[in-house]
């Protein structure tokens, strides 16, 4: 077997150490080392998103990495979005709009919408933000919804820009 | 495990990287984004025994203006190439093209030199770089090679590097004054891969003339291909409707395509005629807003 080698990282303002096999993808280290099971595991080859984190601020899918290339870096995941106590902007924005139904594919959205959100790019609602969610695929096709609730977040982040960035 | 096992490696520098690509040579398999090679590694279609990880080496990640053009490095991301407006300055339809490629999530991981090395024939920045006729550099234990998109390019999945060599950069031109762009793709979904792609470039002369064209073809052939006989039809002419479609139906020519599940060769066949009219005409409108 090949040797496991130690990596520390941060996820979700914690950080951990733990020994990997080269081996192990990202999104498998996340479930079965960390417990963190918000990072759903879906077509494992980069089409459906539901593994969507955040790396280093920007979203990749956790599938398509390996842990040990994640040695050294800021991870945020689904459960990281709210403090436990109130959810965020986003996650309020998916509930007022209805945004999921069977909820498989939520966590990666937030994830991918986190980072649209969030990035320096100049946005514009609607097709832009339908172009820019297409790597995250909804079998309950509740689209709709989705592109409602990132465009609403977009449009407050407009009119009304803070820091708060969950 | 999806993957099977493998050592794997993380050099901080190109002479480490090559050093060990010299020692493992056919063994070992260079991973920059990871975003074909991965889903290659779970499917285990690939299984090489030792990977090197590129991702450490930063100085491998820069886009500087060089001579009339741009030098790339291998590991800039897509998502950088997208959003640079040093790329949207001088070469816009390199900007243009990373759109198109997979989603928002690859865009930001997935690496210049990764998408020219894999050489999947429906690729974007393959196609881009050889219809601009850029240079790659490649370096190897002996010394370094520079090769045009003729020589890099070979076939499907395969290009001219060695196993014991890396891609380092490449490098494509600033495009000329009063040229015009067009890329155009055919995909059954937002972020699948092309059916068929096309990047045409015009140059007209103060007159109205084409002073230079170049047409490449993406998708329905083994690796990016110019059609050369498209762009001789252009040449020294005043392009009209007419003349555009003419070198389209050249583009169709140079197609090879197969019939899969996705679609018949002579679908793919007609549709490269039809977003070759549709890239040659952009790139024409934009010649003339450019005069």
């Amino acid at each position: 077997m090949a040797k496991r080698q130690t990596i520390r990282l941060n996820v979700n303002g914690i950080s951990y150490e733990r020994a990997v096999e080269p081996r192990m993808l990202l999104v498998d280290f996340i479930r079965h080392e960390l417990g963190l099971k918000g990072t759903h595991i879906g077509c494992e080859q980069g089409i459906c998103g539901a593994c969507t984190v955040i790396l280093n601020g920007e979203s990749v899918n956790s599938c398509l990495l390996l842990a040990i290339q994640a040695d050294g870096a800021d991870i945020l995941t689904v459960e990281g979005l709210s403090d436990g106590e109130q959810l965020s902007r986003l996650q309020m924005a998916f509930w007022e709009h209805h945004g999921l139904q069977c909820g498989f594919c939520t966590p990666g959205f937030l994830m991918t919408a986190h980072d649209i959100v969030n990035s320096s790019l100049l946005v514009e609602e609607g097709e832009e933000v339908r172009r820019l969610l297409s790597g995250n695929l909804c079998r309950c096709t509740g689209y709709q919804t989705i592109v409602a609730a990132v465009s609403e977040v977009l449009r407050q982040r407009r009119e009304k820009p803070s820091n708060d960035k969950r | 495990m999806k993957p099977a096992e493998f050592d794997y490696f993380a050099p901080t520098t190109v002479e480490e990287a090559v050093s060990l690509l010299a020692e493992h040579g056919d063994h070992a398999k260079i991973i920059a984004g990871g975003q074909s090679l991965i889903p290659l590694l779970n499917f285990r279609l690939a299984c090489p025994r030792i990977l090197i990880d590129i991702n450490r080496i930063e100085s491998l990640s820069y886009i500087t203006e060089s001579g009339e053009g741009l030098c790339i490095g291998a590991l800039t991301r897509h998502r950088t190439i997208e959003h640079s407006p040093l790329v949207q300055a001088k070469c816009p339809v390199l900007s243009y093209a990373a759109r198109f490629i997979g989603h928002l999530a690859i865009r930001n991981r997935g690496t210049f030199g990764g998408s020219l090395a894999h050489a999947d024939p429906a690729a974007e920045f393959p196609l881009v770089v050889a219809a601009l006729g850029g240079r790659t550099l490649v370096r190897g234990a002996s010394g370094e090679r520079v090769l045009d998109p003729e020589e890099f390019f070979v076939s499907y999945l395969t290009t001219a590097l060695e196993p014991s060599e890396l891609l380092i950069q490449a490098w494509v031109p600033t495009l000329a004054e009063r040229t015009g762009w067009g890329f155009r793709e055919q995909a059954l979904l937002e972020g699948t891969f092309a059916l068929v792609a096309v990047c045409a470039l015009i140059t007209l002369d103060h007159q109205g003339v084409c002073s230079d064209a170049r047409i490449a073809l993406g998708g329905a052939v083994p690796a990016p291909v110019r059609a050369i006989k498209a762009e001789e039809c252009l040449q020294g002419e005043r392009p009209t409707e007419k003349l555009l479609s003419e070198a389209a139906r050249h583009v169709a020519l140079v197609a090879e395509p197969v019939s899969d599940v996705h679609a018949s060769s002579e679908y793919r066949r007609a549709m490269a005629e039809v977003y070759a009219r549709r890239a040659l005409k952009d790139a024409y409108a934009r010649a003339c807003r450019a005069r």
